[in-house]
């Protein structure tokens, strides 16, 4: 139930039923887009592929913020080790 | 040092019909050949199981070879039964060290299938022959009742003399020893898979199906004495082929998953069908296991072959794990690599 | 050679960062249990290592969530006795081709001259349908409420374009009842979940709180990439910490909190509850499975066709259930490892490669091997 994959929008190719042209890394195919909300799709946009039909469009903010915070976490932990290295340094230069 | 070695298991074959899965090149496989298969044939020869046979005619060591070839469609981007059926056979001779000195050829063929079709598949073998440098030198037609095959069903047999400088053994298998690819993988049997259209799914991908023989030829003139095993993973891919080894040999092998050639097309096809590129078909592709020492000239070799751009060291060889093939994450975590249990199907869990 | 959406959610830098994350946020004298409700989860875990990441004390237990493992074996036998009827084509996916019926999996029936083609969609066994009048094509349908929609769609098409010689066998099967189940069995000791990510895409975050409402328990609705089951623990763990329980979105690139509109119309539209439904390995669950609605029965296969309706059960000694409750582990079960295995499955979840006990067969049996 759970395999689906990005795929991005590289063509319009038929009205009814809805169906978009979807490329996956250079492999492409023809994807219902039945499921999402009428308009949602321009070419480039990205979906969620899933037997042939498209079950979300993903959101490029969503996923930008959620990396830009995961990477703020990676530099305050980095952060973080800094000072604990500087008060190393701090000791030895007192027991010096 | 002693190393403790894994005796391989007697299988058993007691399935009660011949399925797909038997044919697969997987787990199935092995057990019909192993169970079934080799033990009613038993001699020395057949037992060491290897792709090709070698033995001895009046001192000289010569390898043979045969394989039958089903592949549906006939035709696919990159190939075709014919250059499958040549090139599938000079391959076999030519991980077991020997250069192919002669093939024979043997066709059903089914009653209907239009002359042209045979044609085209005759002129590809020959054009694939002539590059493999091997002359096809005979062998044999049949005819079947319409319906009784699928239009062509194709054997190859192949002969040649094995290079004497090699001892290729999985007893002399090492730790510490490197893995060694040609190249990308997967191309093969994603084109199939693609060209069968039941997925609807395209891409510009072709079968890398090809003669090996220039790869081996490098590796021995840099590196004969260094060279322990060799494989070119067809069906089942190259975790069967690497699985095989590690039971034959009784140690345990590591691969570096970012470290395999992988084109972007063969991994997008398998990340939208759920398949594991290590289980998929190659046809133009050698595995080798090389010394450490000998391993960094061995990948220079093979990239300065026509073709051998994207060779790889693509994981080791160590005593620990023995008989199992394992895969390193690029994020520090391990998964086992196991062999294929019948033919990869997509799947959509 | 990157494919968007999926390496930047791969990237080892920010799953190392989130693992030291993990590391920090756990109480070393605890020992914590959280259970991923979805197979492709179980799969992923597996696939990219991520239990030797994570901190010996969280350990993951794996749930229900895979529609193949959790079909009991009578509905393959109905399935299978379709296909054996004349002029029928049985489409199914590629992951039901090697489930066993008491008579053999559908590759083997195939083998022998059933009927049975692979499709990657129903929409193709909808097409081919219409390519050949003359055969009859039902499309085997499996899945939770991630594929139920994508079936409803086809069958409303087919309704549309007048297709008579097309039917479903719906084995179509929804979470949360099975997540309840769960939580209700004695013995159950889990600390919070790792929510199924594509399932929450069609029926949103809401439909979960009850887990936080009712039993106390934080639920991570959570993406599939290494990075984002990483992170949905790390966010499980936290509440953990501040003795917190409610629902959180981790996969909001692609889960809208309200879930997709469009997906629960078709739904609703096309099927409806069926009073009670088996699940092997865990019993008759009320209101958990799919059935097209009586509008539909030209294309609901139970109504056109008679199916033997038998009940297979499994075997005592199978301990599917309690591993499917979290209660025991894989290599518990007596028939682990032995009858029981991907080759020759004995239960349920041997198989399907994300079942519990065949994601542990195949990846976990070699722990020994990895930590020589």
């Amino acid at each position: 139930m759970c395999l689906a994959i990005p795929g991005q929008v590289v063509a319009f190719v038929a009205e009814q039923p809805a169906l978009v042209r979807v490329d996956v890394g250079g492999v492409r195919r023809n994807v219902n887009i039945g499921l999402l909300e009428e308009g949602e799709l321009a070419l480039g946009d990205w979906v969620l592929i899933h037997v042939g039909f498209a079950l979300s469009k993903i959101g490029e903010a969503e996923a930008r913020d959620q990396l830009r915070m995961l990477r703020a976490m990676g530099e305050d932990e980095l952060a973080m080790e800094e000072v604990r290295g500087y008060s190393f340094a701090a000791d030895d230069g007192e027991r010096r | 040092m002693l190393e403790a070695r894994v005796t391989p298991r007697r299988l058993r074959f007691t399935d009660e019909r011949i399925e797909m899965s038997h044919g697969a090149g997987g787990k199935a496989s092995r057990r019909l050949v192993e169970g079934l298969i080799a033990p009613a044939f038993a001699n020395p020869v057949l037992a060491t199981l290897s792709d090709a046979a070698t033995f001895l005619i009046n001192g000289t060591r010569v390898a043979t070879s045969a394989d039958g070839y089903v592949v549906k469609p006939l035709r696919f981007p990159g190939g075709s039964i014919g250059e499958l059926a040549v090139n599938g056979t000079v391959n076999d001779l030519a991980v077991s060290g020997a250069r192919a000195s002669a093939l024979m050829a043997s066709f059903i063929l089914e009653a209907g299938l239009p002359a042209d079709v045979l044609r085209a598949e005759v002129e590809a073998m020959a054009a694939a022959a002539q590059r493999a440098g091997v002359p096809i030198v005979g062998g044999d037609t049949k005819v079947v009742e319409h319906g009784m095959c699928d239009g062509i069903y194709i054997s190859t047999f192949g002969i040649g003399a094995v290079d004497e400088r090699l001892v290729l053994d999985p007893q002399t298998v090492r730790p510490g020893d490197k893995v060694l690819l040609s190249g990308p993988i997967g191309d093969h049997g994603i084109t199939i898979l693609l060209a069968r259209g039941e997925l609807e799914l395209e891409a510009e991908l072709r079968s890398d199906t090809r003669s090996v023989w220039p790869f081996v030829e490098c590796l021995l003139a840099t590196c004969p004495a260094g060279l322990r095993w060799m494989r070119d993973p067809t069906r089942g891919g190259v975790a069967t082929a690497l699985n095989e080894l590690a039971r034959e040999c009784g140690l345990g092998i590591v691969l570096r998953e970012e470290d395999i050639p992988l084109r972007r097309e063969v991994r997008g096809a398998c990340e939208v069908l759920g398949l594991d590129p290590l289980h998929i078909a190659n046809e133009g592709q050698v595995l080798a296991i090389v010394a450490a020492g000998d391993a960094q000239r061995a990948l220079e070799a093979f990239r300065s072959v026509p073709g051998g751009a994207e060779a790889r060291l693509i994981g080791d060889v160590r005593a620990e794990g023995a008989g199992t093939v394992i895969g390193l994450t690029p994020y520090g975590g391990t998964r086992a690599i196991d062999m294929l249990v019948g033919d990869p199907l997509p799947r959509i869990c | 050679m990157s494919l968007k959406y999926v390496d930047e959610f791969r990237d080892p830098s920010l799953i190392a960062t989130v693992a030291n994350e993990i590391k920090r946020s756990i109480d070393p004298e605890r020992h914590y249990r959280i259970m991923e409700v979805c197979g492709g989860h179980t799969h992923a875990i597996y696939r990219h290592g991520l239990r030797d990441i994570l901190p010996e004390n969280v350990e993951l237990v794996h749930g229900p969530g895979c529609p193949v493992c959790v079909l009991p074996t009578g509905r393959v036998d109905d399935g299978l006795a379709i296909a054996s009827q004349p002029n029928v084509v049985l489409a199914c996916f590629g992951d039901m081709m090697r489930v066993p019926g008491t008579k053999g999996t559908p590759l083997e029936l195939r083998a022998r001259g059933a009927d049975i083609r692979m499709v990657y969609s129903p929409l193709d066994a909808l097409k081919l349908a219409q390519e050949n009048p003359d055969t009859h094509v039902c499309f085997f349908a499996i899945g939770f409420e991630t594929t139920a929609p994508s079936t409803a769609l086809t069958v409303l098409r087919a309704r549309e374009l007048g297709i008579g010689n097309f039917s479903v066998f719906s084995n179509h099967v929804t979470i949360v009842p099975a997540m309840r189940a769960i939580l209700d069995s004695p013995g159950m000791r889990l600390d919070g979940f790792i929510g199924p990510g594509h399932v929450s895409s069609i029926i949103g975050c809401r439909p979960f709180e009850f887990v936080a409402q009712r039993y106390g328990k934080p639920v991570v609705v959570a993406g599939f990439e290494p990075l984002d089951v990483l992170e949905s623990i790390l966010m499980v763990l936290r509440q953990l910490r501040a003795r917190e329980a409610t629902v959180e979105n981790q996969y909001r690139r692609i889960v809208p909190w309200q879930g997709n509109a469009a997906a629960l119309r078709a739904l609703a539209a096309a099927f409806e509850l069926r009073p009670y439904f088996e699940w092997r390995g865990l019993g008759f669950i009320s209101q958990s499975a799919l059935k097209l609605k009586s509008a539909f029965a030209e294309w609901d296969a139970e109504a056109r066709f008679a199916v033997p309706g038998v009940r297979v059960t499994d075997p005592r000694a199978a301990q599917c259930g309690e591993i499917l409750k979290g209660v025991l582990k894989p290599p518990q079960c007596k028939l682990f490892g032995k009858e029981c295995n991907p080759e020759h499955p004995v239960g349920a979840l041997m198989v399907s490669s994300e079942g519990a006990c065949a994601a542990h067969y195949r990846y976990a049996r070699l722990d020994e091997a990895v930590h020589a």
